[in-house]
This record gives C-alpha cells, structure tokens and sequence, in this order.
C-alpha cells in the first residue's frame, strides 16, 4: 500500500471562521495506482490535492494522518515536508504554463533545483534528455527560457521535471483544464505512460473532468462537499454507481450519438453547501432526489461491494 | 538585435533635437535682455558709446542676425563643442563653467542615485519577509518618499548643521581654503558633500524601498514560486528568483526616475548653496544668461539620455523576454 490517508482534515482559516474544506476523509492509494478526483468546485478535491504536497498559508491541517509507504508525512510542518517533495511526493500544478520561472533558462532552473536537494545535474542530464525526448521535447529546451515554448511545450517540461526523482505519489492538479481536447488525451497518456514506465508509482489525478479521468484512471474517487461520496474502480463508477450524487454527475454528462437538439442535457439542481456551517447528517440531503428522514444523520463511508465504497444510506441496502 | 538598437537610438536621436530646439527657444522667450545688462552693468554713462557697445555685445553673443540664423549656428557651434560665452560670468565661455560644475554634481547625484537605488531595494526585499521591518521601514519610507527634495535638505541642514554642528551647510568646501589636492581639501569637500548626498539619498530610498517589497510581496505570489515551493526548493533559492524578477520594473523605474533625480538634485544644490549645475541654474536665470541655461539644460538631457540608453542596454541583458521581442516570436 502505498498512500494511506485517515481521517483527513484541512480547514481554510477566514476572518468569519473556519471553511472546513476537508471533513474526514480517509483513502488509500495502492502501488501503480492511478486515482482519479472528481467533484465540483468547492468539494475540497483541489484542498486534497494540495494537503498532499504542501499547505498553503491559509490553510491549516486540524487532524488525521497522511503515510507514505508506512512513513507519516508532515504536512503541516512545511519545512519537515521539504525532505519528502519532488523525490516522494511530487506535483503538476494547474498553472503548468506559468510555473517556471520566466527569467532563467529551463537548464539551469532545473540545475538550480537539482542542486538544492543536493544532487547533480550533469549526472542527472542522460536521464532528462531522455524523457524530454520520450515526450518529444529536444534536448535545446534547456537552453530556450519558458516564454520561448508554446504553452504544450510548457506543460510537458513540467511533467518531466516534476517526476524526474521517480516520486512515490504524483499528485496531477487539473492538469488538462488549460489544454484544448486533443492536448487534454496526449497529456492523459502521458501520465499513464509515466506510470507505466514506472518513473511515478501512484497518482492522484485531482479534475472536474468525469471523461476524461475514466480514460486513465484505475479508481474513481467522488468528493461531494468536503467528504468522499463514492470510490470504486472506474468502470463501475462510471457505468453502477450508487451514490446519487454520482448517478446524478455522470447522467448530467452528454452521450456520444444523444441529440441535444430534442432533449436538452441535465444538470445537478442547486449548489453544493457553504462549508463554514456546513449541515448536519448527509451533506447531499438538500440535493438529493431519495433523501429520507435517516438522512439527518451522517452515513458512514462503507464497502458495499469489493473496492467499492459509498457514503449513502440506500445504497447497498 | 541591430534593429532594435538601431531603432532605440533613432529615437533618442529624435528626443535629443526636440530637446535642445526646446532648450535653445526657452531662453529666448524669457522675459529680460541680457544685451541690456551687461551695459547697465558696466554703467555706461555716455549715451553715444551705448550703441556701438550694443552691437559688440549682440556681436559677442550672436544675437545680431536673424532667429532661424542663430538657431543654425546654435547647432554648427554645438558639434563644435562651443556652447557660446556666459553673461553671468562674461568673457568665460559657457563650457568652462559647465565643467567646473560638472564633478560636482555627478559626485552628488551618481552615489545617491547607485547608492539608493541598491539599499532600497534590499531594505525592501527584506521587509517583504520580516514583519517587524515591514512595520517600521514602510511607514518610514512612506514619509521619506513624499518629502520634498529640498525641505528634507532644510531639515537636515538645520538638524545636523545648525543643532548638531556636525556638518558645514553651504558651500561645496571650505569658505578658506581654495581648490588643491590635499587632505585637508578632500576632508572638507567630503564634509560638505554629505548632507546635499543625505536628503537626495533618504527621499530616493523610501521610493525604492516601497517598490522593491510590493514587487517581491506579488512575485513571491507567483506560480513559479509556488511550483519550486512545491518541489521542495529552499526558501533562498525562491527568494533569489523573486529578488532577481522583482528587480526588473526596479530597473524600468530608475529609467524613469533619473530625470527626477536630477531635478531633485538642483533643488539639494541651491539649498546647500552646492557648486554643481543646479546652483548655475539658478544664477543663470538670475542673470538672463542664456547661454549658460542652454547649456546646463543641455548637458542634463545628454545625462538623462544616455543614462536611459544604458539602462536599455542593461535590461536586454538581463530580461530574456526583450531579446524575444527583437528577434519575433518563434
């Protein structure tokens, strides 16, 4: 087992009180695996995300754990966590295109960063070269500076730089959200490849993008306001799921060969709930077309079936 | 690369010609005859002797011909390096006294604006990630940056001169001692040199200093400095990214500021009563003497040009992003 996370919690501290943007949340990734993220804005998966790799200055990390092959990760002490990114836990951040520096040539800014974990560049160049080509960047991008790459060009840089240590857990943070469609499927291979190669051991593909993600994904991971909805493999996700929420996300994505022209597409009605006073009992309740009295109470998150797990009181039973 | 810097000096050759036809009209518009002067001066008092005098002096000066004529040779006499004879100090030429100025005011303005420029911006990078600084070096730099030049000057003057009695307030040395290489001398010139270089220093360093700490506040913020932080680089090494980033608009504004400083520069001069070129402007527009205007005005717009031409060479270098302008994007 790889990632093992229990009962996660991560708050956003605001002048008006805590947003609790991760409520509980406990998951593991196994080895090889890829998971995919899913939810709407504001479900915490981006906050999951983050809560991995490195804390922002608002956020506070108030309770559970996070082990990485049995070794618990820090992730509220920033300077402790230095020691375990980019060689265990790594990132693609969603602003690909910007996350270089503009001013220093690629070569030396990975030198640079190379350097600062106290490892060579020279001996570490086969290897970058290597990838570089393997996403069909040559070698000369190391003398160009970010703005002379096109915004691919870009991304696959910080793909390669971002798992040049082999990480242990590759955390993908809407890396295809930027990228038109056919960009979207070259970059969701690549990370399977990456995988495959074994240059990354597991990932966790945080997006909102349902189709995309059970292209590549072994599991699928709901997040619904801060808890986790569902997990299973993503297929079944995909074609059973159980978690109305699910049913509701996945019926709401258009088909291939539907006309929309005679039906128009559905969607969720209403929002998801603010997350400083977040209700009581099954946080979907207000949502959800079954909702019933036994939802006033939190349902547990419980395997219903092998590897498939559903917070929900009429699912499974 | 030749095209843009070909392009660069086109431009400033433009901006030189407007600036001295401006320079050689300004003068001539003032109120004031300086002809008029120089023989109230010499307090002629036959009047038949006034008109032959008249025309010896408009000979002298070269106002006897025609405006279009004198702007001309105003120009032939320029590449000639004669900048026409003063009225203020007559028969000196106008060059002579610009270049016993000259050492003076760049003794001034060069270390306060270097000088400013450098420390304001490590003050200010510093406060941008101390909190304590922040909050006792940005109010500070708030009322430094918003004094004027010249009433800081005062201040000092009347602080440290007048109260303290630890520095001379006028004078560029000495009033008993005459110009010579001895240490006595250069003790005296630097005694006197520090306060007009203390007021310019302070008011620039507040400006520098507030710059630089929004600058690394906001490139701190950057997607780059959140990656490397992700990838577990060292604050040092984000911090020396963001400096380095941070000093690219600094640099833009030094550009800009330049002509600023010196202005700042004159008014510390006349307040110090400091030999340099502010204080020839003042007797030259004290005594209607255009040609020494001309040419302070002159040598200034050379300094503040070739001083933004540097800094656009300077900023080539050292923004990859300017040199892709030049070459079209790839």
């Amino acid at each position: 087992m790889t990632l093992q996370v229990s009962d996660l919690r991560v708050h956003y501290r605001t002048l008006r009180g805590d947003v609790r943007a991760l409520d509980g949340v406990s998951f593991s990734v196994a080895a090889g695996e890829i998971m995919g993220v899913v939810g709407e804005s504001g479900c915490g998966k981006s906050t999951l995300g983050k809560s991995l790799i490195r804390l922002d200055n608002r956020m506070k990390h108030v309770g559970g754990t996070v082990t990485l092959d049995g070794e618990n990760l820090p992730i509220a002490d920033d300077r402790a966590m230095d020691r375990f990114r980019f060689t265990s836990v790594s990132l693609i951040p969603q602003y690909a295109m910007s996350a270089l520096n503009p001013t220093r040539r690629i070569g030396r800014l990975v030198a640079d960063l190379l350097a600062a974990h106290g490892i060579s560049y020279a001996a570490t160049l086969p290897e970058l070269t290597r990838r570089l080509a393997l996403v069909g960047l040559p070698e000369r991008v190391l003398e160009n500076y970010p703005i002379e790459l096109s915004g691919g060009m870009k991304q696959r840089v910080v793909l390669v730089l971002s798992t040049l240590r082999d990480p242990a857990l590759l955390v993908a943070d809407e890396v295809t959200s930027a990228l038109d469609v056919s960009t979207q499927r070259a970059v969701a291979e690549t990370l399977v490849e990456f995988r495959d190669r074994g240059y990354v051991r597991s990932m966790l593909v945080v997006t909102h993008d349902i189709s995309l993600v059970y292209q590549i994904a072994d599991t699928i991971m709901v997040m619904y306001a801060g808890r986790l909805a569902e997990k299973a493999p993503s297929d079944v996700v995909v074609t059973e799921p159980l978690h109305p929420y699910t049913q509701l996300l996945i019926g709401a994505l258009p088909e291939v060969g539907a006309r929309f022209g005679d039906r128009r597409l559905t969607g969720i009605p209403g929002r998801p709930p603010g997350l400083r006073n977040p209700p009581q009992g099954c946080r979907f309740r207000a949502r959800c077309p079954l909702a019933f009295d036994k939802c006033a109470e939190q349902p547990p998150f419980v395997e219903v079936a092998e590897n498939h797990q559903v917070a929900c009181w009429k699912a499974g039973s | 690369m030749r095209r843009y810097f070909g392009r660069k000096l086109a431009i400033y050759a433009l901006t030189f010609v407007v600036a001295v036809t401006l320079n050689w009209l300004i003068p001539r518009f003032m109120p004031g005859d300086p002809v008029l002067r120089m023989l109230t001066r010499t307090s002629v008092s036959n009047p038949e002797a006034i008109a032959p005098m008249r025309a010896y002096y408009e000979n002298v000066f070269g106002l006897d011909v025609p405006l279009w004529k004198q702007y001309l040779k105003y120009w032939v006499e320029l590449f000639q390096g004669n900048l026409g004879v003063s009225v203020w100090l007559f028969p000196a030429p106008v060059a002579d006294v610009i270049v016993d100025a000259v050492p003076y005011t760049l003794a001034l303005l060069l270390p306060s604006i270097l000088l400013s420029w450098w420390a304001g911006n490590k003050v200010g990078a510093l406060a941008a990630r101390r909190k304590w600084l922040d909050n006792t070096a940005l109010p500070v730099s708030y009322a430094l940056t918003a004094t004027p030049y010249m009433w800081l000057g005062i201040l000092l003057a009347w602080g440290l001169g007048i109260v303290a009695g630890l520095f001379p307030v006028a004078g560029g040395y000495s009033f008993e001692m005459r110009p010579e290489w001895s240490w006595a001398f250069v003790g005296s010139l630097a005694q006197h040199w520090f306060l007009p270089f203390l007021s310019l220093f302070l008011v620039a360093f507040g400006g520098w200093a507030i710059g630089m700490r929004n600058l690394i506040i906001y490139e701190l913020e950057a997607d780059y400095a959140n990656y490397l932080a992700a990838l577990g680089a060292p604050r040092r090494l984000i911090r020396r990214y963001a400096f380095r980033n941070a000093l690219l608009p600094q640099l833009t504004g030094l550009a800009l500021q330049l002509g600023v400083l010196v202005a700042g520069a004159l008014v510390t001069e006349i307040v110090f009563a400091y030999p340099g070129l502010g204080h020839l402007i003042l007797q030259a527009i004290q005594n209607q003497d255009f040609f020494l205007l001309q040419g302070v005005f002159l040598f200034i717009v050379i300094g503040v040009l070739a001083a933004n031409f540097l800094i656009d060479i300077v900023y080539v270098l050292v923004d990859p992003r300017t040199r892709t302008g030049m070459q079209g994007a790839t």
